[in-house]
């Protein structure tokens, strides 16, 4: 099994190689097309600004070759972020392996107080994926994020914030994502890891 | 909904935690990387290492322990101690730190704050502020409380807040170590004015304190050394009657 991990210029990289480390298996931290094209499995993870880490990813060509995987993939954070079709964080176009998806930043209601970034632990609901074998709507996870991507079909998971239920982890095809970070998630996030790098995939 | 977070906050000398610990089944107490997974264990939402080594030898044994701890613990930790510039700040996260916490190398160069916010996130960058209350007005304090900086508490908060910082760590002074609740009042006007996240430090002796912390000072956080540290109030034990008085907490 080899799982990769992309190398490029995101923080918190680190914390992602120690997770899947804890899980028995030695990730490959690497930014070259061909180890990322050949590896079982890709993870995609990060914490960063959107425009300035999209214009690393269409520099370096790093974007084309995440879009072009066929393995499973799953972007953590700004990594899943990424994924989507546009962020309003420097109104910037992504790699839109999610089409339809644009990240919204919160924002509090009308007459209400929002503490942007949202940090700390939140549930998980609505969960329907083989990513969350073994657990259960409300367990908690942990988030540090000022960016979301609104409720859709591609929510495998449901959080909400500050009045707003949003899509807090999404799957199409051979593409998942978590806003959240499972690195940093306790036993219920290496458990999501854990899944993800043993996800059937046909 | 987003859970209040309870935060053990561990002093670190040499590569040793300092104060004394009731955890049973340790191989080592004094190892702050078998604490922390005892803490991390018992429910611990986040934990902060505090590094209070003047030495740069003790300096690198911190770091060392930071990699370990990043390496065996799977909940975020904030490090404190010894942050003074940007290249300090990039040997933390490097080592596998989520976050730093500064306390009077802000106070002497506010422009830390915003270099800090700018090169990694705010996210990254925790204020403390350690304040006293003198006959009704709050007034920060540098080096360990012991030189008074000459700053309001609410308005250095407020300017911190507007340079970038991710969270603020306050400290009431009069309350730390007396064991008889938070700043309630000071940190309600901190909670309400801010923009970012507000850990509650300073005053914990009973679990009534942290629910109070909660809903009187209206914190997000609340961080303990002492009352963790020698078993007098068990983290589960906390986080079940926070839980039954109605307060969102991570079980």
């Amino acid at each position: 099994m080899k799982v990769a991990v992309v190398k490029y210029n995101a923080g918190n990289i680190r914390s992602v190689l120690n997770a899947i480390r804890r899980t028995g298996v030695e990730p490959l931290l690497t930014d070259d097309p061909a180890e990322l094209a050949s590896a079982d499995r890709v993870i995609f993870p990060g914490q960063g600004e959107a425009s300035n880490t999209m214009a690393h990813l269409r520099a370096t060509g790093l974007g084309e070759v995440i879009r072009s995987l066929t393995c499973p993939v799953l972007g953590i954070c700004i990594g899943q972020q990424l994924l989507c079709a546009h962020s309003e964080e420097g109104d910037t176009p992504c790699l839109g392996v999610f089409p339809e998806l644009r990240v919204r930043r919160f924002r509090a209601a009308e007459g209400q107080r929002l503490k942007v970034p949202q940090i700390g632990w939140n549930t998980l609901e609505d969960i329907s994926s083989p990513l969350f074998d073994g657990l259960h709507a409300g367990d908690f996870v942990y988030f540090v994020h000022s960016y979301y991507v609104p409720d859709c079909a591609e929510a495998i998971a449901r959080t909400t914030y500050g009045g707003v239920t949003y899509a807090s982890a999404l799957h199409s095809g051979n593409f998942y994502a978590t806003q959240f970070h499972p690195e940093k998630s306790g036993a219920v996030g290496e458990r999501i890891i854990s899944n993800f790098i043993r996800l059937c995939h046909d | 909904m987003l859970a209040k977070r309870i935060i053990p906050c561990l002093d670190v000398k040499d590569g040793r935690t300092v104060k004394g610990t009731n955890f049973v089944n340790l191989r080592e107490a004094g190892d702050p990387v078998e604490l922390g997974k005892a803490y991390s264990d018992a429910g611990a939402d986040e934990l902060v290492f505090l590094d209070i080594t003047a030495s740069h030898e003790g300096r690198k044994t911190f770091t060392g322990m930071v990699e370990r701890v990043a390496r065996e613990l799977s909940i975020p930790f904030t490090v404190g101690g010894g942050i003074n510039e940007l290249a300090d700040v990039a040997r933390m996260l490097d080592a596998g730190a989520d976050k730093v916490s500064l306390n009077s190398a802000a106070l002497r160069n506010p422009q830390l704050v915003a270099d800090i916010a700018g090169h990694f996130g705010s996210q990254v960058c925790v204020v403390a502020i350690d304040a006293r209350c003198t006959d009704g007005k709050w007034e920060c304090y540098l080096n360990g409380g012991r030189v008074p900086a000459g700053r309001d508490l609410f308005d250095w908060a407020r300017r911190v807040n507007d340079l970038g910082a991710g969270e603020i760590l306050f400290t009431s002074m009069n309350h730390d170590g007396v064991k008889r609740g938070f700043a309630n009042d000071a940190l309600a006007r901190l909670a309400d004015e801010l923009t970012i996240p507000v850990i509650a430090s300073g005053g914990a002796g009973a679990m009534e304190h942290f629910a109070d912390a909660f809903r009187l000072g209206h914190a997000d956080a609340a961080l303990a050394a002492s009352v963790f540290h020698f078993g007098e109030i068990p983290i589960p034990a906390l986080k079940q009657y926070l839980h039954r008085e109605g307060i969102c907490v991570r079980l």
